[in-house]
């Protein structure tokens, strides 16, 4: 059951994301009558496995809610704004419904009571009912969701070991069945055997209007039957009828209580459709095996009755089945298995290909052409595998329309989301740990970029506000734009707040782009008074370092009146990654090359040593700090002379730079990560490590973490350009 | 051995039938829609259908209509698994040519007990 669990709040996940493309679309005002079906299907799908599962507060609340949704596809119910509007919160309630559930917990039920009487209440007004009528309505079906079965216990006695029940009067049921009986696929035999469980039966045959087998063909059924029926006190009629249930209205039926003997049942009415007199008898014996199958012989059913159900089949089935993809679900963990796997695979490769290097060339003309296929081949194996965890953004895009819809209404603006590229595939973990970022990126749009309605009226925009999210791939990687047509940065006012925190001086001469970087300080808040939206005690700058603990950039671009867009490019892939393989005390170290501007050799540009022995370099202007890997990761206790060494310049969060003096370079190449802290531990200034070609372990270099940041620890503040080189307040 | 196909487009739904079903001995074969089921119906030969009504492309009522006007296993008995048990939907899934119904959410033991009344 728990894997069933587990199954349908997976499943829950599509459907709502079903569901919110739908309303994305209705909102849009895109949507057509297929449209609202899959949303209709969505909640419905939804609901009935809630129920399987008796979660009854999402039952009802889907009830409704799909009541809604039923109202508007048989156009009961017109979709305006405030529908829109109604169905939007429904989903999002509907979702944090589902999130309970799955937490085996449910909401507080005064949670979502005003969007539930919402609901009823529109689907109310759309039936022309009052809420008492529609109460009475949902008691009645309430009662008939407990539908009464047969009370037959595991193991019935078989009729022949059964006592002759304490002989009751028996009953006398007569039975004819109709055209429509046989076509829907019952078989009287069936029927009877069904009531034989009950009690004791004697069944008779009525062949009397069969239609010679001469006279054909025959058309409609003329068998019918009387049947004798005992049992004792606890078969009442009810029990009786409950056997003909799905018959009902398929036949006639009339049971007739005890007193009654056979002989006094007044005729069955003479049935309509029997053509033929009742002489013309047919070559059956008339015994009461003659109850017979109908099956293949059954008459088709009438054609002009069948047609009108053929010609209003949905519009949907027209459409092409090979558009479904078919898809199987694969745990996360046989992925990652396999994805580790390819890794050392690769690495194996890269082994083999070493060994080959040192062995004289004349030997391997060969094998050289078999490696380079290996090479390609494991290449694209790894490709194909880093695939099956992408996922398309769709689903973390639609998480956001709600984070809009909120953000907008608790700052009493008029916002909409726009989603392009939705498709794009990203890496799983990628995905789920963007959640958090975005939301706040969005946060931010809609709260400080997006002006109140009334503003933007003012200077001639639409009054609502356009936040769109894009997905891209380019070169290699992807990239998410967050953009709002919103007032732009204020970069007077950024400035200010810089100057009054001490992040500048107001002497500084900062480019429009350094101030619009001020954003990803430390503690930043643009906001007049910390608002409760975006604020949160968070700023962009851990939105930062959340993006570059994923690989990942940040940047961002404002135009004045014409909105901020935030760029935020990752790669591809969490389990490879690019870089340089360095030598630092005879050791080979990985230096990411994400955040590697420059290489550089000391004679090219100035080293100045400061009075306690820290050196800095001069740079366009900047003074960089130099940092010794070998010295940092205690290699050696001094660092090496500079003159022999190497420097790559880094730049780490919020924009901080400084140089790397390591001992050589050796070569740039993708390594596949392996993680410390789950074989061995966190070790200060590496990420991971790798294995590379000659088979030894090389340790990853946690470039953010070689150097503190400004504002924490020793470093106060970043050198500005132009500010004219006495960096020394370190 | 009974052969039942039954026909759900909620994943969590056709296991849980899978489940039920084929622990009480039937033989049981899955589609996922209307189309898929009458595509599975050119080859499968069930004793018994079991269909969901409100489905993609095809819906149940377009299922057993499509299954009754075939030539295959016109008179096959259909169930339709619906969640709601009102008169109305009764009388459609009646005039559709449904041969009964269950109605969501089913017990698993009351659900072999309806198929054993519709099949020999």
């Amino acid at each position: 059951m728990n894997d069933l669990n587990q199954m349908f709040f997976q499943e829950c996940d599509d459907l709502l994301e079903q569901l919110s493309s739908g309303l994305n679309d209705l909102e849009a005002g895109a949507g057509d009558e297929e449209t609202v079906n899959s949303m209709f299907r969505a909640v419905h799908s939804m609901k009935g496995g809630a129920g399987a599962f008796g979660l009854d507060q999402l039952v009802s609340f889907a009830h409704a809610f799909e009541n809604v949704l039923d109202d508007i596809r048989s156009q009961r119910l017109v979709v305006g704004d405030n529908v829109v509007n109604l169905l939007l919160t429904a989903s999002d309630h509907l979702a944090d419904l589902v999130e309970a559930a799955s937490q085996g917990t449910e909401l507080p039920p005064e949670q979502g009571a005003s969007i539930l009487s919402d609901l009823k209440h529109v689907s109310n007004a759309a039936n022309g009912t009052s809420g008492d009528e529609q109460e009475t309505v949902e008691e009645v079906d309430e009662a008939d969701f407990q539908p009464t079965f047969l009370a037959i216990d595991g193991d019935l006695p078989s009729l022949d070991d059964m006592a002759a029940p304490e002989a009751d009067a028996p009953v006398t049921i007569r039975f004819k069945a109709s055209q429509q009986l046989f076509a829907n696929g019952h078989d009287p035999a069936i029927l009877f055997r069904s009531l034989e469980t009950l009690g004791t039966l004697e069944i008779e045959a009525d062949l009397s209007a069969l239609t010679p087998l001469r006279d054909g063909p025959w058309s409609k059924p003329a068998l019918s039957w009387t049947l004798t029926f005992t049992a004792d006190d606890s078969v009442d009629e009810a029990a009786i009828r409950e056997v003909f249930e799905f018959v009902e209205g398929l036949c006639e039926l009339e049971i007739t209580a005890a007193a009654t003997g056979p002989g006094d049942l007044p005729p069955l009415p003479a049935p309509s459709d029997i053509q033929l007199p009742p002489d013309a008898m047919a070559q059956d014996t008339g015994t009461a095996s003659a109850v017979a199958q109908p099956t293949g012989d059954a008459p088709a059913p009438d054609q002009s009755d069948a047609a009108a159900p053929a010609t209003s089949a949905p519009p949907a089935a027209s459409r092409p089945a090979s558009s479904r993809t078919s898809t199987i679900r694969v745990d996360l963990d046989r992925v990652d298995r396999l994805i580790n796997l390819v890794g050392e695979l690769v690495i194996a490769e890269a082994m083999l290909r070493q060994s080959m290097d040192e062995m004289p060339s004349s030997a391997n003309s060969g094998v050289d052409e078999a490696m380079s296929q290996l090479k390609t081949l494991s290449g694209a194996i790894q490709e194909s595998v880093m695939a099956i965890r992408a996922q398309p953004v769709r689903s973390l895009f639609q998480r956001m329309s709600r984070i809009v819809r909120e953000t907008a209404r608790e700052a009493g603006k008029s916002a909409r989301l726009v989603t392009v590229g939705d498709a794009t595939e990203v890496d799983k973990t990628v995905t789920e740990r963007l959640v958090e970022p975005l939301t706040h990126m969005i946060r931010n749009a809609i709260d400080h970029g997006l002006e109140t309605p009334e503003a933007r009226r003012d200077v001639g925009k639409d009054e609502r506000g356009t936040v769109t999210l894009e997905a891209s791939h380019r070169s290699g990687r992807v990239v998410i734009v967050i953009k709002d047509d919103g007032a732009g940065i204020n970069r007077e006012k950024v400035r200010q707040i810089a100057i009054d925190k001490g992040l500048i001086r107001p002497e500084d001469d900062l480019s429009d782009g350094d101030i619009d970087n001020l954003l990803f300080r430390p503690g930043f808040s643009t906001a007049g008074e910390i608002s409760n939206l975006s604020g949160r005690g968070v700023g962009m700058d851990v939105v930062r370092n959340e993006i570059q603990s994923l690989g990942g950039r940040v940047s961002l671009q404002s135009l004045p009146g014409r909105g901020t867009s935030v760029t935020v490019s990752l790669p591809l892939t969490l389990a490879v990654l690019e870089g340089m393989v360095v030598k630092v005390a005879d050791q080979s170290l990985i230096v990411p090359t994400l955040p590697l501007r420059e290489m550089l050799q000391p004679g090219q540009a100035k080293v100045h040593t400061l009075c306690d022995g820290d050196n800095v370099l001069a740079l366009n202007g900047e003074m960089v700090p130099i940092k010794d890997l070998g010295a940092a990761l205690g290699f050696r206790s001094t660092p090496m002379c500079l003159g022999s060494q190497s420097l790559l310049l880094i730049e780490g969060e919020s924009g901080h730079r400084y140089a790397l003096a390591v001992d050589g370079i050796a070569e740039q190449r993708e390594v596949v990560i392996k993680g410390l802290e789950q074989n061995y531990q966190k070790i200060p200034g590496i990420a991971a490590a790798t294995i590379l070609g000659d088979g030894k372990i090389a340790l990853i270099v946690d470039t953010d973490q070689m150097i503190a940041p400004p504002g924490q620890g020793g470093w106060v503040d970043r050198a500005w350009p132009d500010a004219t080189g006495d960096a020394h307040h370190a | 051995m009974t052969r039942i196909l039954a026909v759900d487009d909620s994943r969590t739904m056709r296991s849980m039938l899978q489940q039920a079903l084929a622990g009480a001995g039937f033989e049981v074969e899955l589609a996922e829609d209307g189309v898929d089921g009458l595509e599975r119906l050119e080859t499968a030969d069930p004793d018994l259908i079991i269909t969901d009504i409100n489905m993609p492309r095809l819906d149940g009522f377009g299922f057993i209509d499509g299954v009754r006007k075939g030539d295959r296993v016109s008179t096959v008995p259909i169930l339709v698994l619906t969640t709601e048990s009102g008169d109305a939907l009764k009388q459609r899934a009646r005039d559709a040519g449904a041969t009964g119904w269950i109605v969501k959410p089913f017990d698993e033991e009351k659900l072999v007990q309806i198929i054993q009344r519709l099949v020999v």
